[in-house]
């Protein structure tokens, strides 16, 4: 029985992970994936935490967040592709995306 | 048993997810995103959530990473000439942020939780009755208007990725 | 396995059915009647605003439960969906100014705006972190899509795309900072959430971590600093209409969903999450109008001014009494028609299209030559910057009185001086409109009646709020949660 703060710190590895990358690479859909990820190891800290506390809800969030990452996905790619028809370039370092 | 699945399936997940934001090329990157999708779904297996492994197999690794891949042959990326990464402070900011939120979060995880009350579900009686038929009910009933309003989120969706992706047409300016 | 259907109570969900449904129609209309005017979309989204204002009110009071508690239709729901409904209203007479096609399709524009609001109306009318959720995807969704709908423009898209990486990165945080508040309480129910915090303290770093991460999703769409980086460019790309709706009602939904978690844990362990709003809630205020001083572009400036009031709002938030809740009501409602003016007389002196008259330069002398456009602008700027009597004084007088009753003294001088600070670039707009001579001509499009007809709205009711403001806050003393 592998014990649920296994599965926890595999999710904020990968959380972390999420981060960095949305925080260092610069080609649009990288950062996406990214957020992908982040999405993902929200995820897996649902399920196990869900086990642990003997309940569902946990698991039915998890279907509403996959859910609403496919919504989200269609409209990010169509704004991706909108910027790469203008652009030529998805690349974010023109758009400077923190600054003030 | 578990274990060494579990241990497989972490590494697997962690080590694919760390090419996935080094990689230069996109299309790896995305297939190593895919390969941690499909680690997690199989954690999720251990963990009993069947539905939920299989639901993170068809929709992530299935349906949004296709969309991925797609989209990126249809930008046809060339090899970027630019840095794949951020300038030096770029990377060592998110490093030393990312860092701190790692260790932050282990934190968090690592002092662990006590379960105050446990909830009406016991992974027994899922497995009894099936994470399935459990999921379904719920959803169904207690969870009947997430479940509707969901399908507005996806009306949102399809509607929005069709204003910003159709062309123009010859009668818009 | 027996299923039971809960206790349902569809009319609780009637404002968001009939928003969908006209939202629907108007997004399907023009596939059936060809050369379809945008007046007439206006006014089908209109019909559908009314209806669900009735349908709203006659909610008002009976505190219903639907859908075994997923929606509370309390008086501080309809309250807030009330005030996100006059800020759709006014935006969509706003829409009616710019010039023909500029949105490409307009049933498109006005279809996501409803939308937009059926999220906020979610968003703001249930305790469940999920529905919650779905609300604030439902409305991100729509925002980033009217952010980007002048799809051939750079800046547009552009912001677009800015908006929508920062919007789902910090969905990232608000779903992990919900996690560790389930995996804490073993529940996702804010008010199950809230009993678990009164049993066992403001502690551990599940809660602790959980609520910080929830904090920093909300405060990215709320744009509270440090989190404010992706509003100036996204406020100035996207449709002056656009960015006026989503300055007020995102903001409010943000706060609503503050102010419900807030409350929950309020009486119990003040002092654990005060320190955190305190200090948001003064760098949102001061950064907000530092930076504001230095803009030329009255768009830009607009929407540092708007970070500005993010944080006067939050000082509400930081009373934790029910005349903070009011006083915030109060002051959202008066920023919405003082916002949407301003946004409103910037399409008014400028068609977006061609010539978007958006540098502070081109406004010298219009006061003069434009004397309706001038006199609204002047009044807006009063009452943002907070000179008495407009709506804006009051409000922001509310709001300070509630703060200084919970004992935050020294907040209430900084919003102050905040306050003084600002008056000197709104102000600024007003010596430009007035006492300055036209250094060129400009060139001001005819601007339509449905504007003229919001600035009205707007004006007459920045006065009268500020004039007899007692009746309207004694409205919102009645939408305050009650003590839990």
């Amino acid at each position: 029985m592998v014990p649920v703060n296994y599965y926890l710190i595999v999710a904020a590895i990968l959380f972390a992970l999420g981060v960095l990358g949305v925080l260092i690479r610069r080609n649009a859909l990288i950062i996406f994936m990214s957020i992908e990820l982040m999405l993902n190891a929200v995820n897996l800290t649902f399920v196990a935490l869900a086990r642990h506390l003997h309940s569902i809800d946990g698991q039915i969030f998890v279907f509403f967040i996959m859910t609403v990452a496919a919504a989200e996905v269609a409209v990010g790619l169509a704004i991706i592709i909108s910027v790469f028809r203008l652009k030529g370039t998805i690349h974010v370092d023109e758009i400077n995306l923190l600054r003030g | 048993m578990v274990t060494i699945f579990f241990f497989i399936f972490a590494v697997t997940a962690l080590v694919s997810a760390v090419l996935m934001i080094t990689y230069k090329n996109p299309v790896y990157s995305a297939l190593f995103l895919i390969l941690t999708f499909f680690s997690l779904a199989g954690m999720y297996f251990l963990l009993e959530a069947q539905f939920i492994a299989i639901v993170q197999i068809i929709v992530y690794a299935g349906a949004i990473m296709v969309l991925f891949l797609f989209v990126m042959m249809l930008l046809n990326l060339r090899q970027e000439t630019r840095l794949p990464i951020g300038r030096p402070f770029q990377v060592a900011l998110g490093s030393i942020f990312a860092l701190i939120l790692l260790i932050q979060l282990f934190f968090i995880v690592k002092v662990g939780l006590t379960v105050s009350k446990f909830g009406a579900f016991p992974p027994e009686k899922i497995n009894k009755i099936g994470s399935v038929q459990v999921i379904g009910g719920e959803l169904f009933t207690n969870y009947l208007f997430p479940f509707e309003a969901a399908s507005i989120l996806l009306l949102v969706g399809i509607i929005g990725a069709i204003i910003l992706g159709r062309k123009k047409l010859p009668n818009e300016m | 396995m027996d299923l039971s259907l809960p206790v349902i109570h569809i009319q609780s969900i009637y404002p968001q059915m009939i928003l969908v449904l006209f939202a629907i129609i108007v997004v399907i209309l023009p596939l059936f009647v060809h050369n379809l005017k945008r007046e007439l979309l206006a006014l089908i989204s209109v019909v559908g605003l009314v209806l669900a204002y009735f349908s709203l009110i006659n909610l008002w009071g009976q505190n219903l439960t639907g859908f075994n508690g997923m929606i509370v239709g309390d008086n501080f729901s309809i309250a807030f969906s009330i005030i996100f409904l006059v800020g759709a209203f006014l935006a969509v007479l706003l829409s009616l100014n710019t010039v023909e096609n500029e949105y490409l399709n307009y049933s498109d524009f006005y279809s996501m705006l409803l939308f937009a609001l059926v999220g906020l109306l979610m968003m703001v009318s249930s305790t469940n972190l999920l529905v919650i959720f779905i609300g604030l995807e439902i409305l991100s969704i729509s925002l980033y899509v009217l952010a980007g709908i002048r799809k051939m423009r750079v800046d547009s898209i552009e912001a677009s795309l800015k908006y929508f990486l920062l919007g789902a990165f910090a969905t990232g945080f608000l779903l992990y900072g919900i996690a560790l508040l389930y995996g804490a309480s073993g529940s996702i129910d804010l008010v199950e959430i809230g009993k678990y915090i009164q049993a066992n303290g403001f502690s551990g770093t599940f809660i602790l971590a959980g609520a910080a991460m929830l904090l920093i999703g909300l405060s990215f769409k709320a744009a509270f600093v440090p989190f404010h980086m992706w509003t100036p460019d996204v406020y100035q790309g996207a449709p002056t209409p656009v960015t006026a709706f989503m300055s007020a009602g995102v903001k409010g939904a943000a706060l609503a969903v503050l102010l419900r978690f807030v409350w929950t844990i309020a009486p119990l362990s003040k002092a654990d999450w005060t320190i955190a709003i305190w200090i948001i809630a003064f760098l949102t205020m001061t950064v907000g109008n530092v930076v504001a001083i230095a803009q030329s572009n009255v768009k830009r400036m607009l929407a540092y001014s708007s970070i500005a009031h993010a944080g006067y709002l939050l000082v509400g938030v930081l009373a934790g009494s029910q005349l903070g809740q009011a006083s915030i009501m109060y002051y959202l409602l008066v920023y919405t028609m003082m916002n949407l003016g301003a946004f409103g007389v910037i399409s008014y002196l400028g068609n977006s299209n061609k010539q978007e008259n958006l540098n502070l330069r081109d406004y010298r002398g219009l006061g003069f030559k434009h004397p309706f456009a001038g006199l609204a602008m002047a009044i807006f700027m009063f009452s943002l910057a907070g000179v008495p009597p407009t709506g804006g004084f009051v409000g922001k007088f509310y709001l300070f009185n509630s703060a200084i009753q919970a004992g935050y003294l020294w907040l209430v001088i900084f919003g102050v001086m905040n306050s003084v600070i600002s008056a000197y670039y709104y102000l600024r707009v007003v010596v430009n409109l007035y006492m300055h001579e036209p250094e060129k001509e400009v060139a001001v499009p005819k601007a339509s009646l449905g504007l003229s007809f919001a600035l009205l709205i707007a004006m007459v009711a920045v006065l009268q709020m500020g004039i007899m403001s007692s009746s309207y806050f004694e409205f919102f003393r009645q939408a305050v949660i009650a003590m839990p």
